[in-house]
């Protein structure tokens, strides 16, 4: 897009079909360039997972996918997905990208200890062992700013907060160091006061590493703060897309308009909220 | 990381491995020694407990004691020897069936519920028949029966865990299947599976009697519980120790194989440790 950064992933007429023959995802096409954040913006039900489930190759089984999927990530060579083996996309996930999703009680193995679900990907990934990779999910747990490391790492799921698991996770997906993170709604279960803080945690180790965002969420406000670009879909389809300050200044799509909005009225009746607690 | 592991206290796990360890106890004991040889005829027939027959002797004026460890030892192999046939079979197949596509997971469901509807008599007729009547052929038909219990519980147990988000976590790190299976498909079903395991086990022990009681088990000298049960059956008011002793032990087994069952579940799954 910007001309001086290299396309990591361009997605062109991506087509998304469930079992009964419903177009979950249609025709959607964009490009995202190292170390670009880009937005995906829609209601629930919109198609926003299932167009980040295609992108991984991972779409639920008996799904129709078609169109184009290509990673060009350094050390990677271009890569098709849509129709690609599972041996070849095995070796693109982690490397070329990896997500981070809405729920973190079930996205982390609830019978395993948070450390060695950590250390899985620095393991593979980096080739550590031992003390070197025991120090590195110290580290890495560090890096997302939980305290008490190494009780945090022999703890299990269940045994930490909501917060502190969306954290795990972020540093589960991180350790795989991808070209391309992806995060699913990943504030959406948390407090609000949480929210903010994995939101502004998230938007730091992105920027610190270079690495390109596709960040998704059904809240513009969320989304304007993270992303450079947005792109809105309904109904599995791209209705808008643009720079963030273009989409909420002067949104062109009626859909838009309302999801600007209902972020607007949000946004004042928050601030009312803080007002009138402010207020002695 | 060095953890050092809650040692995890469970009363039933305790009164289990109690009840089960004794039985153990007397298998292991029967390899070293018995009071007399499992073919020493030369007591008299149905004596009463007391010296120098502890236990008494049975209509052919074997040593009741005699015949009651080799059964222990009968028991446990039975039970081991069931568990680890239907156990490896029941998950290879639980586990085809259920990362299987659509057709070959029905083939498979259809394929068990036919062998579970099949009954385990008859299959250890046809067993024996195409083999011997011995404990291997018992063992072979209680593990085959065994197996599609165990993989008709281990395919929902698998098509549960892999719905499940850490899944897909994990695959979008690009954590390859054989490596999610044993890190995480495995892990996740096994509270659930050890526990139907261990009381599988109980069920061979019965299983296994009760094909040796028809006559379909382990031959002479090799007692089972079943036979004497059986051979015991006809003089059970002149000489009860013959029928009591085994009946007595194969519930001791049964019931301490079961109480490990449940106190397995509380070891097996961290979220339902207390923590204390
Ligand atoms: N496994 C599935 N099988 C069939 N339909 C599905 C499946 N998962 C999601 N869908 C449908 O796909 C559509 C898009 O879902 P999703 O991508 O999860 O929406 P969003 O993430 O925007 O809330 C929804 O209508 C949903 O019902
Ligand atoms: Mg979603």
């Amino acid at each position: 897009m910007t001309g001086d950064r290299a396309t990591l992933l361009a997605v062109a007429g991506l087509h998304v079909r469930s079992p009964e023959g419903r177009d979950l995802v249609s025709d959607v096409s964009f490009t995202l360039d190292a170390g670009e954040r880009l937005g995906l913006i829609g209601e629930s039900g919109s198609g926003k997972s299932m167009t980040a489930l295609a992108i991984t190759g991972l779409t639920p089984p008996g799904m129709a996918v078609s169109g184009s999927v290509v990673f060009d990530a350094p050390g990677l060579g271009r890569t098709e997905v849509v129709g690609a083996g599972e041996r070849r996309l095995t070796s693109l996930r982690g490397r070329a990208t990896s997500t981070v999703f809405q729920e973190p009680l079930t996205a982390l193995d609830p019978l395993m200890r948070v450390g060695r679900q950590v250390a899985e990907p620095l393991r593979r990934r980096r080739g550590l062992r031992g003390r070197a990779l025991d120090a590195a999910v110290t580290a890495a747990l560090e890096e997302v700013r939980l305290p008490d490391p190494e009780r945090i790492a022999r703890a299990y799921p269940h045994e930490i907060s909501g917060g502190q698991r969306q954290r795990v996770a972020i540093a589960m997906a991180l350790a795989c160091d991808p070209a391309l993170l992806i995060a699913d709604e990943p504030t959406t279960a948390l407090d609000v006061t949480v929210q903010a803080d994995v939101l502004a945690l998230l938007d730091g180790l992105v920027r610190e590493r270079g690495m390109a965002l596709l960040f998704i969420s059904h809240d513009l406000a969320v989304v304007s703060r993270i992303a450079e670009r947005v792109i809105v879909l309904k109904n599995g389809a791209a209705v808008e897309s643009g720079s963030v300050d273009d989409v909420v200044n002067a949104p062109r799509h009626p859909y838009t308009r309302q999801l600007v909005g209902s972020a607007r009225r949000l946004d004042s009746a928050l601030d009312d909220v803080l007002d009138d607690w402010r207020a002695p | 990381m060095t953890t050092r592991r809650r040692v995890p206290r469970s009363a039933t796990l305790i009164a289990g491995c109690v009840l089960a360890g004794l039985v153990l106890a007397v298998a292991v004991l029967s390899f070293f020694w018995l009071p007399y040889a499992p073919d020493d005829t030369s007591g008299d027939r149905l004596m009463p407990p007391g010296l120098p027959h502890l236990l008494g002797t049975d209509k052919l004026g074997r040593d009741l004691l005699t015949q009651l460890m080799i059964g222990a030892r009968v028991a446990l192999e039975a039970g081991a020897g069931s568990v680890l046939i239907g156990g490896l079979v029941g998950l290879a197949g639980g586990l085809a069936a259920g990362f299987a596509t659509r057709w070959l997971d029905d083939t498979i469901s259809a394929l068990l519920d036919i062998l579970i509807a099949f009954p385990t008599v008859l299959l250890a007729m046809l067993v024996t028949a195409a083999r011997e009547a011995s404990l291997g052929s018992a063992v072979i038909a209680i593990g085959l029966a065994m197996s599609a219990i165990v993989a008709r519980l281990t395919r929902v147990l698998v098509k549960r865990v892999l719905a499940q988000d850490f899944i897909t976590a994990s695959r979008t790190s690009g954590t390859s299947w054989p490596r999610i299976i044993l890190e995480h498909v495995l892990p996740n079903i096994w509270p659930t599976l050890s526990v139907n395991l261990a009381l599988q086990f109980g069920l061979a022990v019965l299983a296994e009697a009760s094909l040796s009681y028809l006559g379909l088990g382990a031959p002479p000298p090799n007692a089972s519980w079943g036979r004497m049960l059986q051979e015991a059956q006809a003089s059970v008011f002149i000489a009860p120790a013959g029928v009591i002793a085994p009946g007595v032990l194969l519930v001791v087994l049964v019931v301490g194989v079961n109480l490990i069952a449940d106190g397995v579940r509380d070891v097996a799954d961290p979220t339902r440790r207390r923590t204390r």
